[in-house]
């Protein structure tokens, strides 16, 4: 409704102004978010104190006073300790790590040889990506040679044995590369396994539904740690002599049957989500099982536990440390042994190892959890708060 | 709890997988081309990997001294690296041929997990190690009344410590802790005045103190630890093979032949050189053994002797700098004899 009579009201709108000078710039803000009330203030002093007290140590040691490179435990102890350092010395002996390098990466893999796995990585990199960008194109093409050619080509290429490439045995994997090789074949399988015993948990047919409920309770019940054990030091007691299962065989196994009952209960969170209105639609328009279950549920059911699949890729990634139980060495194992090796051993390597180790971890597990949050939000329609 | 049950279904099963070999070892590994040695997965000195990832140390070394017997080449081993609790089974189970992983002979593995130990390598026992800068003037383990002492929990170490202070009347604080790390960062720190391990392992841990200087290794040795390599049970020209080849690493030391010298005794007259590098007319030592007449000429070319193979990776050449001790040659008032090769 328009009053034009009224003369005291304004006919034309007021302009836009700008914001008062002590609202705005670097002053408000820090006013606002860091001195709003006196607690407020004292935190803030506490915290810059805090920060003030901790960081130059700690950039001191990882930076300034580390050894870069050397080639014995000499430039990583002081002189009482039989090394070059002056006394009181205390850095990163990022040399130990440096000296190390390409074993943390490979493990024992032969000289030789190392083009094989760099040249499996760059094939990952280059699929991977392509993959998880939603712009690039050809998802389908792309998919198959990720999930299905990839995972032969990687099996050739590292274990050897055709094509004239030498056979690389699997005690000789190690660092990072066995921790890479776990987590995908883990991730790859627990997926597509998870949906179907999650699918089967849920079914109504009693023996499919009793089959799925029994794995993933007898999986689920037992720890990692003991299957990986029973598998190294029982299995082999029980085999023919001379018969012997590859050892990363049976880790990748295990890992993939873990990650698959978890998988499966995550999934099944998504299921039940789910109201019932969906399936009856799918069924009133006459879909399948699988029809319904593809095209209406299980998008709607995966999009909703994003957060609960990643949480147990990431676990799953962690995990894989575990194998060292059983005589395999993954980037931490690896990093770990090497700390037995005398010609480095000083006060500073382990933890300089432990610092890196940890280092490579999180790059990769924040990696996955970023991604895993950009995805959510890109599928995020309908459920926006 | 879980090791024991293993290791008794370990022994039970040995039974069925040593009839079920048809082949003997020595057939098996030559066979194959190559050992297959059980080494720790990590012990400063003993085996421990080096910059490119080859296993060094007293106890890769002597795998090599194995292979170089056998194939004349000491390259032709390969490692596998084992936990405490896998050790045995991986023997009996036929995954290894030897387990050269410092493991202490007992009756009790000598028997009933049907092992056989082919002698010691290496004699250790359980030390202390004390901090000279708190507890000045203290020489002997007797003095220790009092001292608050680390120790890993769960380890033979635990139980003979508790014994030795039983014995001796002394009095002690045990500070425990379930892994080796925590007890080496504890003893650093200072939150105890005595450090008990193995003797070997204190010199190593030493080097990773802060100030390695203020701490003294104690003389007194609390517990016979004698390490060395273990076959199968029931194999016995095995068992001959690997035992002879340290008694040759020792015999060499004993007769001065080295990895530089080993080509120019073989043109030595002394009969008992001659005789065990295999160039006397006829000899049938080694072929006796199953190996070949110049095995010991190949072992040291492999290795060295037995004490360059300590100084090497334990002794003065190496970080550790342990002394030979009841290690050297009995010649020189050691343990370390060996009966003649001839």
């Amino acid at each position: 409704m328009q009053e034009h009579d009224l003369s005291y009201v304004r006919t034309e709108m007021v302009l836009a102004q700008a914001a008062p000078a002590g609202e705005k710039g670097t002053g408000a803000w820090v006013r606002r978010n860091l001195f709003a009330t006196p607690m407020d203030s004292v935190l803030t002093v506490l915290g810059l104190l805090l920060v003030a007290f901790i960081l130059p140590p700690i950039l001191n040691w990882a930076f300034i006073s580390a050894q870069w490179s050397g080639t014995d435990r000499s430039v990583c102890a002081t002189v009482a300790q039989g090394g070059l350092q002056p006394d009181g010395w205390s850095g990163a002996c990022w040399a130990f790590v440096n000296a190390k390098f390409m074993q943390f990466m490979l493990g024992r893999y032969p000289d030789a040889e190392r083009w094989r796995p760099i040249l499996t990585a760059l094939i990952f990199v280059a699929l991977l990506v392509p993959l998880l960008m939603p712009s690039a194109p050809r998802k389908g093409l792309n998919a198959v040679l990720f999930f299905f050619v990839f995972p032969i080509v990687a099996f050739v290429l590292l274990t050897g044995g055709w094509f004239g490439l030498p056979h690389v045995e699997t005690p000789l994997w190690g660092g990072l590369m066995v921790t890479l090789v776990l987590s995908f074949v883990g991730i790859a399988v627990s997926l597509p396994l998870g949906i179907v015993l999650a699918l089967g948990r849920r079914s109504k047919m009693p023996i499919v539904k009793m089959l799925s409920v029994v794995f993933i309770e007898t999986v689920r019940g037992v720890p990692l740690v003991t299957v990986l054990f029973m598998a190294s030091v029982m299995l082999p007691l029980f085999l023919p002599a001379g018969v012997s299962f590859d050892k990363l065989m049976r880790a990748l196994v295990g890992v993939a049957l873990f990650a698959s009952a978890y998988m499966a209960e995550v999934i099944r969170g998504g299921l039940q989500a789910i109201p019932k209105g969906q399936y009856e639609g799918a069924d009133s328009l006459g879909l399948g099982y699988w029809q319904k279950m593809t095209l209406i549920v299980l998008p709607q059911a995966l999009k909703l536990v994003i957060p609960g699949i990643v949480n147990t890729f990431i676990g799953l990634f962690k995990d894989t440390s575990l194998v060292y139980i059983i005589g395999m060495f993954d980037l931490l194992g690896i990093v770990r042994q090497n700390f037995s090796d005398a010609t480095w051993a000083s006060a500073q390597t382990p933890i300089t190892g432990l610092i890196f180790a940890a280092f490579v971890f999180w790059i990769f597990c924040f990696g996955m959890s970023r991604y895993s949050i950009f995805m959510e939000r890109r599928l995020d329609t309908g459920h926006k708060r | 709890m879980t090791n024991k049950v293993a290791v008794m279904l370990g022994a039970a099963a040995f039974g069925l997988v040593a009839s079920a070999a048809s082949a003997t070892t020595l057939d098996d590994v030559k066979a194959k081309g190559f050992l297959q040695c059980g080494v720790s997965s990590g012990l400063a000195g003993f085996s421990a990997p080096n910059d490119k990832g080859d296993w060094l140390g007293l106890d890769a070394d002597f795998c090599r001294a194995v292979a170089a017997a056998v194939f004349g080449d000491g390259s032709k081993v390969k490692f596998t690296p084992l936990s405490a609790k896998e050790r045995f089974t991986a023997l009996q189970s036929g995954e290894i041929d030897v387990l050269s992983r410092n493991t202490t002979w007992t009756i009790n593995r000598d028997t009933a997990l049907g092992l056989n130990f082919a002698g010691v390598t290496y004699f250790d026992g359980q030390g202390f190690m004390i901090n000279a800068k708190k507890l000045p003037g203290v020489n002997s383990a007797l003095q220790l009344s009092g001292a608050s002492v680390c120790v890993q929990t769960g380890t033979t170490t635990e139980l003979n410590l508790a014994d030795y202070f039983k014995a001796n009347n002394l009095e002690y604080n045990p500070v425990v802790f379930e892994k080796l790390e925590e007890v080496n960062a504890a003893y650093d720190s200072g939150r105890c005045d005595v450090y008990t391990t193995d003797q070997s392992g204190l010199y190593g841990i030493r080097l990773t103190l802060t100030a390695p200087d203020d701490h003294v290794v104690l003389p007194e040795i609390i517990s016979k630890e004698p390490l060395g390599p273990v076959v199968r049970q029931g194999d016995d020209q095995w068992f001959d093979i690997v035992k002879w080849t340290y008694y040759a690493l020792l015999t060499a030391e004993e007769l001065g032949i080295t990895k530089a010298n080993v080509e120019e005794m073989k043109s030595s007259t002394n009969p008992e050189i001659k005789r065990i590098l295999g160039v006397e007319a006829d000899t049938k030592i080694g072929t006796d053994l199953g190996v070949t007449n110049d095995w010991v000429v190949n072992i040291v070319k492999a290795v060295g002797n037995y004490g360059e193979v300590f100084e090497n990776n334990v002794g003065a050449g190496s970080p550790l700098k342990i002394a030979r001790g009841i290690n050297a040659l009995w010649t020189k008032g050691g343990l370390q004899y060996a009966p003649p090769i001839r």
